[in-house]
């Protein structure tokens, strides 16, 4: 049995996964449940100065909903906390004292001055809280405060927040950063300047999910108005995987822990973004969706997947990923693959066949001696994938690598040899085409 | 014309019977493992969960299939009931797991069997063992009867670290899953296979041919293991009420279903042309599906009351009837009728209900028949388990158990056919185990603890 424990910037837990500062963190009643279910930790909801905010009585959550109304995104419009700073911090050192192995980690939000910083640190240490979690990423109503994500746009501000808050207590001290900026980099960098222990990553995505059209405004919405909200869920999974392993990869950056968030439903999500580079991860909407039950799916997911590779502990897999991510610009060309269609398995829907002849290559057959058949013309076929992601029954198209064959479309011999777009004889800027050393080329010279 | 009695093998080409028994469910592909897991809602105190006997975390397990981690969930349907694969197959989930799950709302269940079934394959082709034979206790049980009542107390007895001696009076283990069971819900081997892995935990020790009352007694069981488990379901048939002058070709079911089972070649069996089957029972079916998958030409299967009083489920009396099943309903057999010993024929007196009683009407009718078979219901007989030391109380003519199966004995459990319940293979099973656990906490109190 592998063991699941980690130790994140000197934080203890049984498992990786992790609660993120949300509403399923927002009281001991809630966070007490989590853990009887068998969650390894929790980031305590955003806890900021009192008096406390006040949340809308409206509707707060929306959603976009996929076949058989599984929520694929989920939004919301609420605010930090909205319970008195005393009960929080009072709940989190009751519920630390009971459940001493789990990780106990607080979200914060306090105006953006050094005094306010280091006030709310200091009650925070009195709870014995294993460490603190900087919320610049709330996209909504905070931000109109000049807290949450906009801090977390500014890196000068993240830098110097965050050495605040090294500078005034022992806690390790995690950033939580917002998606919503250009380039995820900066402000990871930032706070690892401002001497931050880890960053994690990514809060919610500014959305509006709908718009109503009878009311002629955002869907959901607080008689009549609406505000854009935070999206998250399996939605924003892709973004937030590429944005943990953009930090994962920086020069700046690399080796910094991560706790990756966004769209964490299943132990596979969880294990994707390990592999690029996370050291715990953390999960919101899936708990809100499904209850905590679902943890251990995660656990036991995890656990089996990691006996099968003879992977023993979660170290030995976190960030295998990484290596391989990496510019377009040092990607083989010369690789080349032909979509291949299991005949045995095709249910004969025709997807591929239209998705690829209305908008791609034409390289997919209707009708073979005038039977009603899909086929891949490989004379034709580029190896863009567009049908396998089409196609309804899952690993009815794969996409197959030439081996020392030639390809049929351009007639050229795929033989194993490496030439990427820097070497390529199109590319004007090409250096001298470095034959088949594959290992030089694939990262850029340090 | 063909000659009187018209009972004879390979009735069929041997390919059409071969594929007549052919799996009932085929399994699902993976894909089709992935849309149906797709369908489940992760319902909160899922009232699939409370309809499953042996209580089957199942829509972790669905989860678990969906997540693509189909050895995993053939754990969480394991831990909870060891004979999980073949419960996959047999359990009338149209009135268990699949009546109570939510998607009925809309019709169409969650196929939960046949995933289930998916999982406990995917696990089986592995060959993995995933139970070994817990810490040594010391304390050693025998469990007599070696079905799924019994094998399944004794699994999870010797994953608690109690040794377990199992005298089985057959040859074989596996009770009706290898004898009992049609055999196009268990193709390949299953059941056996299934046995394998059950016992594979180590610490139990068959002992087959073994038969309590006859090689063993209870009062010698009871004094030489800390405790005794008593699986050893239904031994004989009701009877029909009638003469039956000695004819040949009168038989009961699961005679004639057993005899299919243990056979290897099909096609060597020999079934009537006319066959006639008394009974609205799951065995009763069996028996008439499987003589008309042999070959027979005409099956009638005649049944006392209306089909919503049928034993049957809904979905079995369809099988029946897509198999090319005569049901005839409300009529009940009063004579047979032979020539030269053999039976020619079986009599039938039509009945009513009034005023919610069960009546004849006076009218007859008589339907020539090959081979008879009985199956209306089958009985415990004490015979074995009776003792003069000791004496077990019954109940309703099965033995007398509490809510954890402790009999009126103090070292004797007993669970399954042999005592009250639904005569379904999950019951057994479920009793089983909540014996074993039971056993476990009646051995733990009467043992000193050890130092720690
Ligand atoms: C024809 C038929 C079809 C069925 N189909 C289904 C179905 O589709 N689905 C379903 O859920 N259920 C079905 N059942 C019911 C199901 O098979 C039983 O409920 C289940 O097998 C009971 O398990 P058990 O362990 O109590 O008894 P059994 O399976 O009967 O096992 C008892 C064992 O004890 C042994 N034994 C008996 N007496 C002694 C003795 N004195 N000493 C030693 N050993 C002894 C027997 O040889 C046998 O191996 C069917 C039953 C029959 C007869
Ligand atoms: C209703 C709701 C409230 C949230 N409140 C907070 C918060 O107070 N502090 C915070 O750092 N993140 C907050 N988040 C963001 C989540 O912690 C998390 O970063 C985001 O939902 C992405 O993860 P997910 O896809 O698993 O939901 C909130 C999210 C939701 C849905
Ligand atoms: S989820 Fe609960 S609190 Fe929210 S609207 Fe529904 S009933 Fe009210
Ligand atoms: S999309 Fe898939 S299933 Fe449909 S025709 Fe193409 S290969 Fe067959
Ligand atoms: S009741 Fe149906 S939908 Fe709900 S958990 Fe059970 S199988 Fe899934």
């Amino acid at each position: 049995m592998a063991d699941l424990s980690v130790d994140f910037v000197g934080i203890k837990a049984p498992n990786p996964f992790w609660l993120a500062s949300a509403p399923p963190t927002d009281k001991a009643y809630n966070v007490e449940r989590a853990f009887r279910a068998g969650w390894g930790g929790v980031v305590w909801k955003t806890l900021g100065e009192d008096p406390p905010v006040v949340n809308v009585s409206g509707p707060r959550y929306g959603a976009i909903h996929g076949p058989d109304r599984r929520v694929i995104g989920f939004n919301n419009i609420e605010l930090i906390t909205d319970r008195p700073l005393e009960v929080n911090l009072r709940e989190i050192k009751e519920v630390k004292r009971k459940w001493r192995d789990r990780a106990m980690v607080v979200s914060l939000m306090v105006p953006c001055t050094e005094e306010s910083w280091k006030a709310i640190l200091a009650r925070v240490e009195e709870t014995e809280a294993d460490g603190v979690e900087l919320n610049f990423g709330c996209p909504h109503g905070m931000s109109e405060r000049g807290m949450g994500s906009a801090v977390g746009q500014v890196p000068e501000y993240v830098e110097m927040v965050a050495r605040w808050c090294k500078q005034h207590t022992r806690m390790p001290v995690i950033v939580k950063l917002t998606p919503n900026v250009g380039d995820i980099r900066k402000p990871a960098e930032a706070a690892k300047r401002g001497g931050a222990d880890a960053v994690s990553l990514i809060n919610t995505v500014n959305s509006i999910m709908h718009v109503d059209l009878d009311a002629m405004s955002p869907w959901p919405h607080t008689g009549g108005k609406g505000t854009h909200g935070g999206m998250c869920g399996p939605a924003v999974k892709p973004i937030a995987l590429n944005m943990t392993a953009e930090i994962a990869r920086s020069e700046v950056t690399r080796g910094m822990p991560i706790s990756g968030i966004g769209g964490i439903e299943t132990w596979k999500d969880a294990a994707e973004f390990m592999a690029l580079g996370a050291g715990t991860v953390q999960v919101c909407t899936a708990a809100m969706v499904y209850g905590f039950k679902i943890v251990e799916e995660m656990k036991s997911g995890l656990s089996d997947w990691m006996d099968q590779k003879g992977y023993s502990r979660v170290s030995d897999f976190v960030g295998r990923a990484v290596p391989n991510v990496t510019d377009w610009q040092y990607l083989n060309l010369d690789y080349a693959v032909k979509a291949s269609i299991d005949q045995d398995a095709c249910i004969k829907c025709g997807r591929c066949h239209i998705a690829c002849e209305d908008t791609s290559h034409q390289a997919i057959t209707n009708m073979v001696d005038g039977v009603r058949k899909f086929e891949v013309i490989e004379e034709e076929c580029v190896g863009c994938n567009l049908c396998a992601v089409v196609c309804p029954v899952e690993n009815c198209i794969t996409m197959v690598p030439l081996e020392n064959e030639v390809d049929k479309r351009t007639g050229r011999m795929v033989d194993g040899s490496y030439r990427n777009w820097t070497q390529h004889p199109n590319n004007p800027m090409a250096k001298e085409p470095v034959a088949y050393d594959t290992d030089a080329a694939l990262e850029p010279a340090e | 014309m063909s000659t009187h009695p018209d009972i004879s093998a390979g009735r069929l080409p041997a390919a059409d019977i071969e594929a007549g028994f052919g799996d009932l469910h085929p399994a699902l592909d993976r894909n089709e493992a992935r849309v149906a897991s797709e369908r489940c809602l992760f319902c909160y105190d899922a009232p699939c969960i409370q309809a499953c006997p042996t209580s089957i975390d199942i829509p972790l397990f669905i989860r678990q299939i969906s997540t693509g981690n189909a050895e995993g969930a053939a754990k969480t349907i394991l831990d909870a009931n060891i004979f999980g694969g073949m419960c996959a197959r047999v359990c009338p989930t149209e009135t268990l797991c699949e009546e109570a799950c939510v998607r009925m709302a809309e019709g169409k269940p969650v196929e939960i069997g046949r995933l289930q079934r998916y999982a406990t394959d995917a696990l089986f082709s592995t060959g993995r063992q995933l139970y070994r034979q817990g810490a040594a206790t010391g304390a050693r049980v025998a469990v007599v009867g070696a079905g799924p009542a019994g094998l399944s107390c004794a699994h999870k007895l010797a994953t608690l670290g109690h040794t377990v001696d199992v005298y089985e009076a057959r040859a074989k283990a596996g009770g009706l899953n290898e004898h009992g069971i049609a055999a196009y819900k268990t193709t390949d081997g299953f059941a056996q296979a299934e046995v394998d892995f059950v016992m594979g935990v180590g610490g139990i020790t068959l002992h087959a041919g073994k038969r309590l009352g006859r090689d063993v007694t209870l009062a010698g069981l009871a004094a030489e293991y800390d405790a005794v488990f008593l699986g050893v379901g239904l031994q004989a048939v009701n009877a029909l009420g009638i003469e039956e002058n000695g004819l040949a070709n009168i038989e009961d079911a699961v005679a004639f279903i057993e005899r299919l089972r243990q056979t290897s070649d099909l096609a060597s069996l020999p079934v009537g042309r006319k066959v006639i089957v008394v009974g609205g029972g799951m065995t009763a079916v069996d028996a008439a599906v499987q003589a008309k998958k042999l070959g027979a030409e005409e099956v009638t299967l005649v049944y006392r009351r209306g089909a919503d009083a049928m034993p049957a489920s809904k979905y079995e009396q369809e099988v029946a009837l897509t198999n090319g099943v005569v049901i005839r309903h409300f009529a009940r057999p009063y004579a047979v009728k032979g020539e030269g010993g053999v039976l020619a024929s079986v009599l039938f007196m039509r009945t009513a209900i009034e005023a919610g009683k069960l009546v004849d009407t006076g009218e007859t009718f008589e339907l020539p028949a090959d081979q008879l078979f009985k199956a209306i219901g089958q009985v415990f007989l004490p015979t074995d388990v009776a003792d003069e030391s000791a004496v077990l109380e019954l109940e309703g003519g099965k033995i007398k158990v509490d809510a954890e199966g402790r009999t009126s004995l103090p070292k004797v459990w007993a669970g399954g056919d042999c005592t009250r319940g639904k005569d379904l293979t999950v019951v057994a099973v479920e009793d089983g185990k909540q014996a074993a656990l039971s056993i476990d906490r009646a051995l733990a109190a009467r043992m000193p603890v050890a130092a720690e």
